[in-house]
C-alpha cells in the first residue's frame, strides 16, 4: 500500500490561521488591547458598536500586516481597503466585521518547511486584516457578553491546499509563528487565542486528480490538538469513503478532551456574508517608499539565522533550527557566545538544561528569562577548569531560578574544582585505603569498580574534582 | 420674534436689544404654543434657559463665539447626551447616546443653545417625515401636507419659527427637498466637509450634516462652525475651512451658471419650471450667463442611488437587534428568534423595505448585477459632473417635481415617492455641495425651491450666488399664518 501511513489515500490540508496582532490599542479605536482584564474595561463607543460611530485605522496595523507580507514572500496589494463581513451574532457588536474580501493587503506568497522529503513551499494565498469580535460566557441563566476583543487587530493568514500530514501542518505553523515572534508582529499564544487554525481538509485514493469534498475543523487551541484533530478527520473521512460513504462539505468542531470531531453545520446553512467595500474608512495607499521603509524593518529571518548558525557557529542544522525557532532564544544565544565566544557551549545548555527547564514549566522559548551575560560567565567558569559541568548544571539551574550570579554563587558556596594536585593525591589515597574491596574487584578484573572509587573521590570533594582527573589518577595508582 | 433670522439675532445680542435668555423663551413659547399641531421636536432641552443665562454672561464677558446664545434644532439622528437620539425609530425611543456627535460639540463651542431635538422620517428613510414612530411632522403652510423629509422636523421647526436654525442630514435629498416644501433655505456641504461621527448612518457613502435656516447667509454661518475636520471620521477632508465674507454680495459677473433643459421636461410642474426660469432671468440680471445643456445619465441614478444607498444602509442598520441598546421584546425564543421578533416589531415598514432591498442587492449571486453596477453608474454619473463643471460654475436645477403633497399620499405609493427624488440624489452619488433656496409660490400658495450644485468644496460660490438672489428677491421672507390647535 502506498499513500497516507499506507492507507491507499492522500491527505490535502489548507489552513486558515488567525493572529492577533500585539499592537497596544485596537484596529479602529484607542482602546487597549491588554489580554485578562476584567470584562467589558477596555471598550468605548466604537468597539461597541454604539450608534453613529465611525472607524479609524490604526496605522500600526497596516505596517505590521505589511511586515507579515514580505516576510512570507507576498505581493503588498500597495492599494487595498476593507469590506464589511455581514452576519448577526451577539459577540459582534456592529452585526458586520469590518474584514478585506476584494483587495486583500497580501497576496501569492509563501514559507518554506522542513519535511521528512526535505524542504517544501507551502504557498499563502492571501493575507488580510481584520477584527476580532468578542467573547460570550456562558453561565446556567444566561449567556454574557464581553466586548474587550472587539477590535483588536487580526492577519487571517491563507493557505494553498500545500500540506499533506500533521506533520506538515505543524512544521508550517511553527513557521507561521516563528515569522511572526521575529517581526514583533504577534505573540501567537494558542492557549490565550492569540494564534488560531481553521483546518480545510480532504481525502483522495492515490492516484486520483480530483480533490475530494473537504470539510473545515475548528476549535483546536494547541499545536498538539491540531495536530490529533488532523489525524482524526484524516481517519474519519478514509473510514466513510471505505464504507462506501461520502463526504459532507460541512464546518466540524473539534473536542479536544473527548478527542472527537463534531460536525457543526453543512454547506447548505452556510451564511451569506454580503460582502462590500466599508464606507467608513478611505481606500489605503501604500507608496512605494512607505514599503520600502517597512521592508528595512524586516530584521534577519528564522531561515537566515539558521544557515548564517551553521556557517558562522559550525552548528548542526538541526541545532541552529532549534535555536532560531523563537527569536528571544536566538538572541539570548547569539549574546551568550559574543560575550564567551563559544558557541557549541551556548547551543547545549540552551536547548539541554535550559529546553528541560522551559518544558517543566510549561513555558514557550519566548518567555525565556536568562540574561547572557550569566550564561556566559557559566560557560566561562567552566572553560577556565575553575568548575566542573556536574556543577555548571548545577550553577544553571539556579540562574534559571532565581538569577543568581554564577561567580559570586560558586565562590560563596566554595564550589571551585580543587587546584591543588597534593590535596587531590591524599584524598584518592585515602579512598584507596578506605575501600580494600572495591580496589580488590578492580584488580581482579571487575574494571567497573573503578565508578564507585571515582564516586567516592567526587563525595568527598563535594563534586569540586575534576572526574576526568581523578578517573587517571586512581588507574595509575591501582595499575 | 417671529421670523427673525440668526443673523439679525446676533445683531440684536449685541446691541443689547434683545438678550439669548428673551430669546429662547420666546421659542420655547412658540413651541409650546404651535408644537402641537406641527409635531416638529421629540425632545427638548431642558437645560436650554440656563444655558442660554451662561451665553448671556459670556457675552457680558466679552465673549464673541460665532453662534454665542443663538437657539438651534438638531435632527434626531445625531446624537446628544443629554436628550433621548431615537431617529424616529420604535427600536431607539429613549436611547440615550453614551458620546456626543463631533457637529454637536461644535455648536456648544461656538455658544448655541440646543433646543431640543427634531422629528424625521425613520432612520432618515422617507421624503415625506411621515414614517416616525413619533407621528408625522406637519408643513407650516398648510398643516394638511407634509413637510418633505427627511430633514421634516428641522424645516417645519424653522417655517414655524419654533427654532431660527436647525441642523439636518442630507442623503439623498433630505435637507434641500424639506426647504424646498417649506419656503427654507439649505445646503448640503461636499461629502467629508463635515464630521459623521454621532451622526445614525444611513448610507454612510452618501450622508451629510447640514445647516436650514430662512436665508443662505444663516446657512452660511451655521456651516461655518460645522465644518472642519475630523480626526474621528476618516471620510473627513483634511484642511476644510470655510470663509463666506467674501461670499455676500451681488456681483456674479463673470459667473456661469449652467442649465440643464432636460430636468426641465415632462414630470415637473409647469409652476415650479416656471420659477426656475424666472430666476434664471434674475442671475442673468445680476451678471451670470446662463448656459443651457443637457445634462446626461439622469434616469438612472434614482435606481443607483436606491441600491447603494439600501445596501449600506441593509448593513448600517443590523446592530440594532435588540443585544446592546434599544427596544428589546418582552418575551422571545431563542437567538434567532430575538432577532427576529426585535427587528419586526422594532423597525417601521419603510426602514424594513429599504433592509430587504439592501440585503437582496447585495447578496450572493446578485451583487455583480445590482450593487457593482450600481458602482458603475455612481462613477459615469460623477464623470458627467465633472465635464458639466469644467464648463460651469454652478448648475441650477429644481429640487423637487412637485411642491409638497398631501399627507398620506406618498405611503400609499413609494415608487412614486423614491422617484420624486430624480432632481437631488445625483447630488449624493457624487459627492457635491448644493445649495436649496426658495424661488416661488405654486397658485395653491405652497412654496417652490430651487438649488445651486457646485463643484467639490465649492460652498462659497455657491453661497454668493444664493446670497445675491436673495439680497435681490423676497420668497425667502415670507411666513406662514400658523395655525394653534383647537
Amino acid at each position: 500500500m502506498s499513500g497516507y501511513k499506507n492507507t491507499g489515500y492522500e491527505v490535502v490540508i489548507g489552513l486558515e490561521v488567525h493572529v492577533e496582532l500585539n499592537t497596544a490599542t485596537k484596529i479602529f479605536c484607542n482602546c487597549s488591547t491588554a489580554f485578562g482584564a476584567a470584562p467589558n474595561t477596555h471598550v468605548c463607543p466604537v468597539c461597541t458598536g454604539m450608534p453613529g460611530v465611525l472607524p479609524v485605522m490604526n496605522r500600526m496595523v497596516l505596517e505590521k500586516a505589511v511586515k507579515a507580507g514580505l516576510a512570507t514572500n507576498c505581493t503588498i496589494t500597495q492599494q487595498c481597503k476593507f469590506d464589511r463581513k455581514n452576519y448577526f451574532y451577539p459577540d459582534l457588536p456592529k452585526a458586520y466585521q469590518t474584514s478585506q474580501l476584494y483587495l486583500p493587503i497580501c497576496r501569492n506568497g509563501y514559507v518554506e518547511i522542513d519535511t521528512a522529503d526535505g524542504t517544501k513551499q507551502v504557498r499563502i494565498h492571501q493575507i488580510h486584516m481584520e477584527e476580532d469580535a468578542g467573547k460570550l460566557i456562558h453561565g446556567d441563566a444566561a449567556t454574557l457578553i464581553d466586548y474587550n476583543r472587539c477590535g483588536v487587530p487580526l492577519l487571517e493568514i491563507v493557505s494553498e491546499p500545500d500540506m499533506c500530514s500533521a506533520e506538515e501542518v505543524l512544521a508550517y505553523l511553527e513557521k507561521l509563528k516563528a515569522t511572526m515572534e521575529y517581526l514583533n508582529v504577534s505573540d501567537c499564544k494558542m492557549q490565550e487565542g492569540s494564534m488560531r487554525a481553521d483546518v480545510n481538509l480532504s481525502v483522495r485514493r492515490v492516484g486520483d486528480t480530483e480533490l475530494g469534498t473537504r470539510t473545515e475543523t475548528k476549535n483546536m487551541n494547541s499545536f498538539k490538538a491540531i495536530a490529533r484533530a488532523i489525524e482524526y478527520e484524516i481517519f474519519r473521512q478514509i473510514e466513510v469513503l471505505e464504507d462506501g460513504g461520502t463526504i459532507r462539505q460541512e464546518t466540524r468542531r473539534w473536542d479536544d478532551n473527548k478527542g472527537v470531531g463534531y460536525a457543526m453545520r453543512s454547506k447548505e446553512d452556510a451564511h451569506d456574508y454580503r460582502y462590500f467595500p466599508e464606507p467608513d474608512l478611505a481606500p489605503i495607499n501604500i507608496s512605494d517608499e512607505t514599503l520600502e521603509a517597512i521592508r528595512g524593518t524586516i530584521p534577519e529571518l528564522p531561515d537566515q539565522k539558521r544557515a548564517r548558525y551553521v556557517e558562522e557557529y559550525k552548528l548542526s542544522a538541526y541545532d541552529a533550527g532549534q535555536l532560531t525557532r523563537s527569536r528571544h532564544l536566538a538572541e539570548i544565544f547569539e549574546q551568550t557566545v559574543r560575550l564567551c565566544g563559544q558557541p557549541k557551549e551556548a547551543a547545549n545548555f540552551l536547548l539541554g538544561d535550559c529546553m528541560r527547564l522551559l518544558n517543566q514549566d510549561g513555558k514557550e522559548p519566548a518567555e525565556l528569562r536568562l540574561a547572557p551575560e550569566k550564561l556566559a560567565e557559566i560557560i566561562k567558569l567552566v572553560q577556565a577548569g575553575s568548575i566542573n559541568k556536574t556543577t555548571a548544571k548545577a550553577v544553571f539551574e539556579k540562574v534559571y531560578a532565581e538569577d543568581i550570579d554564577p561567580v559570586a554563587y560558586v565562590k560563596e558556596n566554595g564550589l571551585e574544582m580543587m587546584s591543588d594536585d597534593g590535596e587531590l593525591d591524599q584524598l584518592v589515597a585515602d579512598i584507596i585505603a578506605a575501600n580494600p574491596k572495591s580496589v580488590a574487584d578492580y584488580q581482579s578484573g571487575k574494571k567497573a569498580a573503578i565508578g564507585f572509587l571515582v564516586g567516592q573521590v567526587m563525595k568527598a570533594t563535594k563534586g569540586k574534582a575534576d572526574a576526568g582527573k581523578v578517573n587517571a589518577k586512581l588507574r595509575e595508582l591501582l595499575g | 420674534m417671529p421670523g427673525i433670522t440668526a443673523t439679525e439675532l446676533k445683531k440684536q445680542f449685541a446691541a443689547g436689544e434683545s438678550s439669548s435668555v428673551q430669546s429662547v423663551a420666546g421659542y420655547m413659547a412658540a413651541i409650546e404654543r404651535y408644537d402641537n399641531v406641527y409635531n416638529c421636536y421629540t425632545a427638548l432641552n431642558a437645560r436650554a434657559a440656563e444655558e442660554a443665562a451662561e451665553a448671556d454672561r459670556l457675552r457680558a464677558a466679552g465673549c464673541d463665539a460665532p453662534l454665542l446664545g443663538v437657539p438651534i434644532a438638531v435632527k434626531d439622528n445625531i446624537v446628544t447626551t443629554d436628550m433621548p437620539t431615537t431617529a424616529g425609530s420604535r427600536i431607539l425611543q429613549g436611547f440615550m447616546s453614551p458620546y456626543e456627535a463631533t457637529v454637536i460639540t461644535r455648536l456648544r463651542r461656538a455658544g448655541a443653545v440646543i433646543l431640543g431635538k427634531v422629528n424625521m422620517d425613520e432612520f432618515a428613510m422617507g421624503s415625506t417625515t411621515e414614517t416616525s414612530y413619533s407621528g408625522a411632522t406637519k408643513n407650516p403652510w398648510d398643516a394638511d401636507k407634509v413637510p418633505g423629509g427627511s430633514s421634516g422636523g428641522s424645516a417645519a421647526a424653522v417655517a414655524a419659527d419654533e427654532a431660527p436654525l436647525a441642523l439636518g442630514s442630507d442623503t439623498g435629498g433630505s435637507i434641500r427637498q424639506p426647504c424646498a416644501y417649506c419656503g427654507l433655505s439649505g445646503i448640503k456641504p461636499t461629502y467629508g466637509a463635515v464630521s459623521r461621527y454621532g451622526l445614525l448612518a444611513y448610507g454612510s457613502s452618501l450622508d451629510q450634516i447640514g445647516p436650514i435656516a430662512h436665508t443662505v447667509e444663516d446657512c452660511a454661518l451655521l456651516l461655518s462652525v460645522i465644518a472642519g475636520y475630523d480626526e474621528k471620521d476618516s471620510t473627513s477632508t483634511r484642511d476644510v475651512a470655510f470663509d463666506f465674507s467674501g461670499s455676500l454680495h451681488d456681483d456674479l459677473r463673470g459667473r456661469k451658471i449652467g442649465l440643464p433643459v432636460n430636468y426641465l421636461g415632462e414630470g415637473l410642474d409647469p409652476q415650479i419650471r416656471a420659477a426656475i426660469m424666472e430666476a434664471c432671468r434674475k442671475f442673468a440680471e445680476l451678471g451670470a450667463e446662463i448656459c443651457e445643456f443637457e445634462m446626461p445619465m439622469i434616469e438612472y441614478a434614482v435606481p443607483a442611488y436606491y441600491i447603494i444607498a439600501s445596501a449600506e444602509a441593509s448593513s448600517n442598520l443590523s446592530r440594532y437587534d435588540g443585544v446592546k441598546y434599544g427596544y428589546h421584546p418582552e418575551s422571545f425564543g431563542d437567538l434567532e428568534d430575538l432577532y427576529l421578533t426585535t427587528r419586526s416589531e422594532g423597525f417601521g415598514l419603510e426602514v424594513k423595505r429599504r433592509i430587504m432591498l439592501g440585503a437582496f442587492a447585495l447578496s450572493s449571486g446578485y451583487y455583480d448585477a445590482y450593487y457593482q453596477k450600481a458602482l458603475k453608474v455612481r462613477a459615469l454619473i460623477r464623470d458627467a459632473f465633472n465635464r458639466a463643471f469644467a464648463q460651469y460654475d454652478a448648475i441650477i436645477s429644481p429640487v423637487a417635481p412637485t411642491t409638497a403633497p398631501r399627507l398620506g399620499d406618498s405611503l400609499t405609493d413609494p415608487l412614486a415617492m423614491y422617484l420624486s427624488d430624480i432632481y437631488t440624489v445625483s447630488v449624493n452619488l457624487v459627492g457635491i455641495p448644493a445649495v436649496s433656496l426658495p424661488c416661488g409660490f405654486a397658485d395653491d400658495g405652497m412654496p417652490i425651491g430651487m438649488q445651486l450644485l457646485g463643484r467639490d468644496l465649492s460652498e462659497p460660490v455657491l453661497v454668493n450666488m444664493a446670497h445675491a438672489y436673495q439680497m435681490h428677491t423676497d420668497w425667502h421672507t415670507k411666513r406662514p399664518t400658523l395655525k394653534e390647535a383647537e
